[in-house]
């Protein structure tokens, strides 16, 4: 894939087709707001569920019912009322606007900041596209090579009625439906989200990202990803992306499955840029996730995150390393500006003898926002010889933001060697003066700063994403300092 | 009648017997129903995640133990840093033992919190001072509802102690469970400077629960010195609430020495009420069998130019557990702060446990704030070293712990405590080091 560049994504791009139908049509409807049993079932059958599924749902509904929302975490926002919420809405094929003109000049220049094409920003956007009647679309040249593989990649919906021995077995084994009170409303009524499962011994041909952005529709706001790797092979994933998204759902609670067998990798990058809410802190969406990732013998996963929006994060992308040998990686970079508030961070269990973590994680806060790490690193009795390192820096923009840490380590066993380290600084005065001394001036200043700081974070993302990721970066803190 | 009730019922005797009428009164029955309304903390609380009391509570403790004074000092003389000359606050069972005790009233106040309650000439200052900065917690206001006895220190302004004082609580074991709640109130007044040394020892192998409550006020430029040593028996549960209020430049350090006991749990909480304070806490650890100890922490930096400095190790062997949970809050206001938190741990066996959470909450941006946390064992290449030079297996560990340890010890400023400390590791060590560090 190192041939692969940014151009070539552009160039194809160019050329692909929207509207293609991954998804089953299904004609165009909301489901009255609230939720009960009836709903559930109502999903279901809409997304024409076997019964094991249905069953499956209404036990995490049953289970949701008796769950008490979480409050822990250091955030504060208005909880969202349950009941007020309509839990399906088809996939919207109308296209918002008929032509770029219509859409919010601000969202475009960031577009072109971001450097995305033109029909990208169009797709982005939803603006309706003269369809490209392609022989070769993108699209399904991906979708060939992958199938040659015998990579099995679909949305979920899809997955359940083609696949269903494979999502049974693997549905729920590590992120079980009353794991947390989001996680058991995802079970209960999540709309859509993709399945991936690459076979034994297959090394995925290409960034599963690329595909994905490409092809990415609105999967709504309760998305299930499932992820498996079947022992010895190797998959990258991106979700999310780098352009601002302007998402109408105010509750996004999604569910991310990992599970690597046997000597499998599984990379999964996460840019996530939905809307903060505005700089007096109204809207935005609330983004609560819940990620986990299961090693097996010599497996490993390794998670990367740049999280720039939303008003409310609450995610901990985890790694249980089960298997021996295994080995579980965190980089995180989290900017909150404004009034946005984010708590995230991780969790290592592990399992397993000689299984090593590794987390390094960068929380920027500036204006009015408040940014939290808050991690698990933690090693059983049975894990000898366990390795973690972890590393937590934040950086403090102006004084009405604050950055917070609450590493938990616990340690069993007494050949585990566990390092933790945090530091809380903000930009120096020094740093600046001497990039002004040379012509830059402080906006700029502070991007280049900030990069380097982040640097060992973005480093780790698809090298495509990695440029944008920058990019994002700078813009998230524009303004930021006075 | 589990303990709650039992405390709640005695309160109900208790209060009728002291100060009904003044606002101390006012402030225990307040305090009560806050006890009252919270119970016993538990697990499900993040503060207390790590460390239950359930098996500590189920003894039938005595709240009132009856008054013994047959203790010899020389019985005792083990227990006291006896080759300095200090002044010394001795309790036993709870009651003041002036038989043991060298108190003084000239040119400074090392006397009894009893007596601070209830003579008149000290109502003001126990009204500026008595619990304005001892927690709301639960186990604190259960301490404020009894608190009854403990050391009363007024240090005058410029006044440097020449000695240091002793703060000894002994428990006699006479009834089969012994419940302790001293309290004590410390001043320090501006430019004074002092060292208190204070230590809880049972006598017997009779279960012992103590709630201790020490609230400490450094005034501008004072100098505060305080060293805990927790090397009690195998029976005895301490729980010790330390709050420490800084005013300007003052400098208060508190070294806490946790080698015994079955459960012991330390809360301690500086507040900087003032600009360039410095606060230090150190601790070293180390436990075997089934012992417990808890390092809660708290530095709350609410005005700017301070320092404070943590520095906590541990070596944890047998199925011993130890929990580490430092708290740094920076406030908006606190700018320039710079805060530093250590914890370093080492874990002998399998079946020891280490929990560590070290915390930031960060709130102004021109601050230096950084913690480090470590888990691991003893480095193997100097352990070859050692050996490889003829020293004893035994001998190499306990060279290596005292190095790992000696960032804490280095900075204790009486020579006959480092000592003590010394000797105190050796024993658990079983070795004669033949040096002094």
């Amino acid at each position: 894939m190192s041939k692969y560049t940014e151009d070539d994504l552009r160039e194809e791009l160019k050329t692909k087709e929207y509207e293609y139908g991954f998804y089953t049509d299904i004609e165009s409807d909301t489901f009255p707001v609230g939720l009960n049993e009836e709903v559930v079932i109502a999903i279901s059958k809409k997304k024409e569920e076997p019964e094991w599924m249905t069953e499956w749902r209404l036990e995490a509904f049953k289970a949701w019912k008796e769950m008490i929302e979480p409050e822990w975490a250091n955030v504060k926002y208005e909880k969202p009322d349950f009941q007020a919420i309509s839990y399906y809405s088809a996939p919207n094929t109308k296209p918002k606007y008929d032509s770029l003109d219509e859409v919010d000049p601000e969202l475009l220049a960031t577009f072109d900041k971001l450097g995305i094409s033109l029909d990208e920003q169009k797709a982005l956007a939803g603006v309706a596209m003269d369809v490209v009647i392609d022989s070769v679309s993108v699209a399904t040249t991906f979708k060939k090579t992958l199938s040659e593989k015998g990579i099995i990649f679909m949305s979920m919906s899809d997955a359940i009625k083609e696949h269903p021995e494979l999502v049974r077995k693997y549905i729920g084994t590590v992120v079980p439906q009353k794991d947390n009170f989001y996680a058991a409303l995802n079970s209960a009524v999540f709309s859509d989200g993709s399945f991936c499962y690459i076979p034994k011994g297959v090394r995925c041909p290409m960034e599963l990202s690329t595909y994905f952005r490409i092809n990415q529709a609105n999967t709504g706001q309760f998305e299930r990803t499932l992820v498996v790797a079947d022992e010895g092979s190797y998959v990258s994933y991106l979700e999310g992306c780098t352009a601002p998204s302007r998402d109408e759902n105010q509750l996004h609670a999604a569910v991310v499955e990992l599970i690597a067998l046997d000597d499998a990798e599984i990379k999964y990058s996460t840019v996530q840029n939905w809307f903060p809410g505005s700089a007096e802190g109204k809207g935005g969406v609330y983004n609560f996730v819940t990620k986990r990732g299961i090693c097996e013998k010599n497996a490993k996963i390794s998670w990367t995150q740049v999280e720039t929006g939303s008003a409310v994060t609450w995610k901990y992308p985890s790694c249980i390393l089960k298997g021996d040998n295994s080995v579980g990686e965190f980089y995180s970079i989290a900017v909150t500006n404004n009034h946005q508030q984010a708590d995230t961070g991780t969790k290592m269990i592990h399992l397993g003898k000689n299984t090593k973590s590794t987390i390094i994680s960068k929380g920027i806060s500036a204006g009015k926002s408040q940014n939290s790490y808050r991690g698990l690193v933690q090693i059983n009795s049975r894990a000898e010889n366990a390795r973690n390192f972890s590393q937590c820096d934040s950086l403090l923009m102006g004084n009405d933001c604050g950055a917070h840490t609450f590493p938990y380590i616990e340690a069993k066993n007494k050949s585990a060697m566990v390092e933790h380290e945090a530091t809380t600084s903000k930009i120096g005065e020094d740093q600046i003066f001497y990039c002004n001394q040379r012509g830059i001036d402080t906006e700029k200043a502070i991007a280049l700063i900030v990069n380097g700081f982040s640097k060992e974070v973005l480093n780790k993302l698809p090298m495509e994403f990695a440029v944008e990721a920058q990019k994002l970066l700078e813009i998230s803190l524009e303004g930021s300092v006075g | 009648m589990n303990l709650k009730e039992k405390l709640v019922s005695s309160f109900m005797a208790f209060e009728d017997t002291v100060d009904v009428h003044s606002s101390v009164h006012d402030i225990r029955t307040e305090a009560i129903k806050t006890f009252e309304a919270e119970g016993f903390p538990t697990k499900r609380q993040e503060e207390w995640k790590y460390t239950s009391l359930n098996s500590i509570l189920k003894h039938d403790y005595s709240v009132f133990p009856k008054h013994e004074n047959d203790l010899e000092f020389k019985d005792v003389k083990k227990y006291f840093i006896h080759d300095i000359d200090a002044y010394k606050i001795i309790f036993i069972d709870g009651k003041y033992a002036s038989h043991l005790s060298q108190t003084t009233h000239d040119g400074l106040d090392v006397c009894l919190m009893s007596s601070a309650l209830t003579k008149p000439k000290y109502k003001m200052i126990i009204d500026n001072y008595f619990n304005k900065i001892a927690g709301k917690d639960s186990l604190s206001s259960l301490n404020t509802a009894f608190s009854y006895e403990g050391a009363y220190i007024n240090i005058p302004k410029n006044k440097v102690v020449e000695k240091p004082i002793q703060i000894i609580h002994f428990s006699t074991g006479n009834e089969a469970a012994t419940m302790l709640q001293p309290r004590n109130l410390i001043i320090v007044n501006e430019n004074a400077h002092v060292q208190i040394i204070e230590r809880h020892q049972s006598l017997t192998d009779n279960p012992v629960l103590t709630n201790s409550v020490t609230e400490i006020f450094a005034n501008k430029r004072a100098i505060v010195d305080y060293y805990k040593i927790q090397n009690d028996r195998q029976s005895a549960t301490l729980i010790d609430n330390t709050f420490v209020n800084q005013k300007q430049e003052s400098l208060a350090k508190v070294h806490t020495f946790s080698f015994g006991g079955k459960l012991t749990r330390n809360n301690l909480n500086f507040y900087q009420n003032g600009e360039r304070i410095d606060s230090t806490m150190k601790g070293v650890t180390i436990i075997g069998d089934k012992q417990h100890v808890d390092h809660n922490t708290l530095v709350h930096h609410i005005e700017p130019n301070c320092e404070s400095h943590q520095d906590y190790k541990g070596i944890y062997s047998d199925n011993s557990t130890g929990v580490f949970n430092g708290k740094v809050l920076v406030e908006k206001l606190a700018q320039k702060t710079n805060a530093f938190q250590a914890n370093n741990n080492i874990l002998l066996s399998d079946k020891a446990s280490i929990n560590t959470k070290p915390q930031l909450e960060i709130f102004a941006d021109d601050v230096k704030c950084s913690h480090g946390c470590t888990i691991g064992q003893l480095d193997e290449s100097a352990m070859f070293y050692l050996r490889s030079r003829g020293i004893p297996e035994k001998e190499a560990k306990a060279l290596l712990m005292f190095a790992f340890s000696n960032t804490v010890l280095e900075s204790v400023k009486i020579p006959e405590i480092k000592q003590r400390i010394t000797k105190i590791i050796a024993d658990k060590l079983g070795v004669s080091t033949g040096f002094d560090l």
